[in-house]
């Protein structure tokens, strides 16, 4: 794919390494010249130093061919503005957008960007999770923060063990998508019997993931 | 014109020259600005009230009774400032009057078609200097 990324920082540096690797072709839009510089030399990116809003800079990177565009920089308005002109005047047809407001995630929806998140949500919510269960593996909100995704291995003092999914009481909107047993997976129905040491592929709605988890592990702190 | 609710965003040379403008007693009117030191422009007689905040932060629309706005007017130095708040404004507050301020003449041309009344003050410059030059009486060099 070629996916044009506006901004620097950690977060341009890194992701940037990430999609590289994974042969993607990446395009960095960043107005520092300096930062510019830096990214060519310390990645595989091509990079276009100006505004990421500017139309002749986004065609410079070339926006006509771009699979996705996402902007990072620390600006709402220039993300946003960069990736409604990405889509109405290139035709780019997935735009990803990092919104430093929280409250502006919805804005951005409406607005015509395929996908906003708001770094400080996520980062929150999984310090939040991580903080109240020791016995979270991995977590990973999906579906617009809508729902996440946990691994939850069981121990000893879980009160699930030895109990069948069915006989749980689990939230309607949380399914256990897989139970990783000796390192292989199994597709768990409403009678499997949860035993020491499995590890639950979690997935739950992101408002009731707390009361499941302790229904799981009961290890709420 | 019955009483009107008029929300000018960004208290510079412009925003204030509007404020100035529209402050009379059929008008409410209520500026903000993220910089304090921006009220200074306005002048002595101005009878509305300021707002101090990031107008790209809705808690900051809210606080100014957005949606109570019969016209909004997005006046800042900056183009993807102005858009976005004048967007949110449209698409989310539906204030039914929004003009926008935008200096880059290809962006303005992108968002009228979003039934956002833009003004580009680039453009209409240009014009005035070209109508200045057709009005001028024949000026050609002997």
């Amino acid at each position: 794919m070629h996916i044009i990324i506006i901004g620097g920082g950690h977060t341009t540096y890194f992701l940037t390494r990430d999609l590289t690797a994974k042969n993607h072709r990446v395009t960095i839009i960043n107005n520092d010249p300096g930062e510019s510089r830096e990214l060519a030399r310390r990645t595989d990116a091509l990079v276009v130093l100006g505004n990421g809003s500017d139309p002749d800079i986004l065609a410079e990177a070339g926006a006509r061919r771009a699979d996705m565009l996402i902007a990072l920089t620390d600006r709402d308005q220039d993300n946003l503005i960069t990736c409604q002109m990405a889509v109405k005047l290139y035709g780019v047809p997935r735009t990803l957008s990092l919104v430093n407001d929280p409250d502006n995630i919805e804005v951005f929806r409406k607005l015509g960007v395929t996908t906003a998140f708001s770094a400080i949500q996520v980062i929150t919510s999984m310090i939040e999770a991580y903080a109240n269960f020791e016995d979270i593996v991995a977590l990973m909100p999906v579906g617009e923060g809508e729902l996440t995704i946990s691994e939850v291995r069981l121990s000893k003092k879980s009160p699930s063990i030895g109990k069948r999914i069915m006989d749980l009481g689990l939230s309607q909107g949380t399914l256990i998508a897989a139970i990783i047993r000796n390192g292989k997976a199994v597709v768990p129905s409403g009678q499997s019997i949860l035993l020491i040491e499995d590890v639950l592929v979690l997935v739950t709605e992101h408002n009731k993931a707390e009361a499941d988890l302790n229904k799981l592990t009961g290890s709420d702190v | 014109m019955s009483e009107s609710y008029i929300l000018i965003v960004g208290c510079g040379r412009l925003g204030s020259l509007l404020a100035e403008r529209l402050s009379t007693d059929e008008n409410s009117i209520v500026v903000i600005d993220m910089d304090e030191t921006a009220f200074e422009k306005l002048p002595g007689t101005f009878s509305g009230f300021t707002v101090l905040g990031d107008a790209t932060e809705l808690s900051v629309l809210e606080h100014a009774n957005i949606d109570k706005a019969d016209y909004l007017f997005v006046v800042t130095e900056d183009d993807n400032t102005n858009l976005m708040i004048a967007q949110v404004a449209r698409e989310i507050f539906e204030v039914p009057n929004v003009m926008a301020r935008v200096f880059d003449p290809r962006r303005e041309a992108l968002y009228s078609e979003f039934r956002i009344a833009t003004v580009c003050p680039t453009k209409l410059s240009a014009q005035a200097f070209l109508d200045g030059l057709a009005k001028a009486p024949t000026s050609q060099p002997a």
